[in-house]
């Protein structure tokens, strides 16, 4: 574990740096670990992350499947939001642990 | 010596048994494989069709007969005997199928729509197709094209690739 400045604040963060205490994170970290996996973030993208961090917080496990059955993507749109990762970067840019689902 | 990552660019896949194990192999590590941004291609051949069959996909059996890692429930050994009975393969299986729902693995359908959705290519070998005389229609709308092995390893060029056999 290590501490990184994120958007003018410090956090704790994991070696692949996702964040270690999801209440540090807000939407300009969010922005910040965005742009450094090259993504910009719209609003649709802040629903699929609130989503991931409600599902977290429930200690519900996390699978591209569930969140294609959210209601606020498909799979596909899920890929177009965070291309080559579509839970590995939307974890890291929601705050929250990094996924330990192979699906 | 150089310590510079050489990360997985291409997975290409063949799936060649049709048992729910095997197609659910291919297709755990298909899909594993697109979520973390790695080119993907799929090549089912022989038995291993029936998981892009129509008719077969999603309903897949584990074989109970002449299979040492089968258990029971609770553990023990399943007898032999027992799992060549009528009836007891189909109930196996569709056990199987359920305890997967639990963990959020799709049905076959499902599963090869997830694969193709993040840009992952479903092929049918020719030879196999012919064989089993089916046709393009009898096959998953996922699959993109039926092809020869040959025209399978021209996809799996490149220097980062790594074609697995399951």
């Amino acid at each position: 574990m290590s501490v990184k400045t994120i958007a003018g604040v410090a956090v704790n963060v994991s070696e692949e740096g996702y964040l270690e205490d999801m209440s540090q994170w807000n939407e300009e970290i969010a922005n910040e670990i965005a742009k450094e996996v090259g993504i910009e973030l719209t609003p649709k993208h802040f629903e699929v992350l609130n989503y991931l961090r409600d599902k977290t917080a429930a200690k519900e496990s996390l699978t591209i499947r569930g969140v294609g059955k959210s209601g606020i993507v498909n799979i596909k749109e899920l890929y177009g939001l965070f291309p080559k990762g579509p839970l590995k970067f939307s974890s890291k840019i929601a705050g929250i642990p990094k996924p330990t689902s192979c699906i | 010596m150089s310590t510079e990552k050489k990360p997985l660019e291409k997975v290409c896949l063949i799936c060649a048994k049709g048992s729910l194990e095997d197609v659910y192999a291919s297709l755990v590590m298909a899909n594993g494989a697109v979520m973390e941004g790695i080119e993907t291609k799929v090549f089912f051949t022989f038995f291993g069709l029936d998981g892009i069959t129509k008719k077969a996909m999603n309903h897949l059996h584990t074989a109970t007969t002449g299979n040492p890692a089968m258990r029971m429930p609770g553990g023990l050994p399943f007898p032999t005997m027992l799992g060549g009975l009528p009836g007891v393969e189909s109930a196996v299986s569709g056990m199987m199928r359920k305890q997967m729902e639990a963990l959020d693995m799709p049905p076959v359908d499902e599963f090869l729509e997830m694969i193709t959705a993040g840009g992952g290519e479903i092929f049918a070998c020719k030879l196999a197709v012919d064989m089993f005389k089916l046709k393009k229609e009898d096959l998953s709308d996922e699959v993109s094209d039926i092809i020869t092995i040959g025209e399978f390893y021209e996809m799996c060029d490149g220097d980062r690739t790594q074609i697995i056999f399951t």
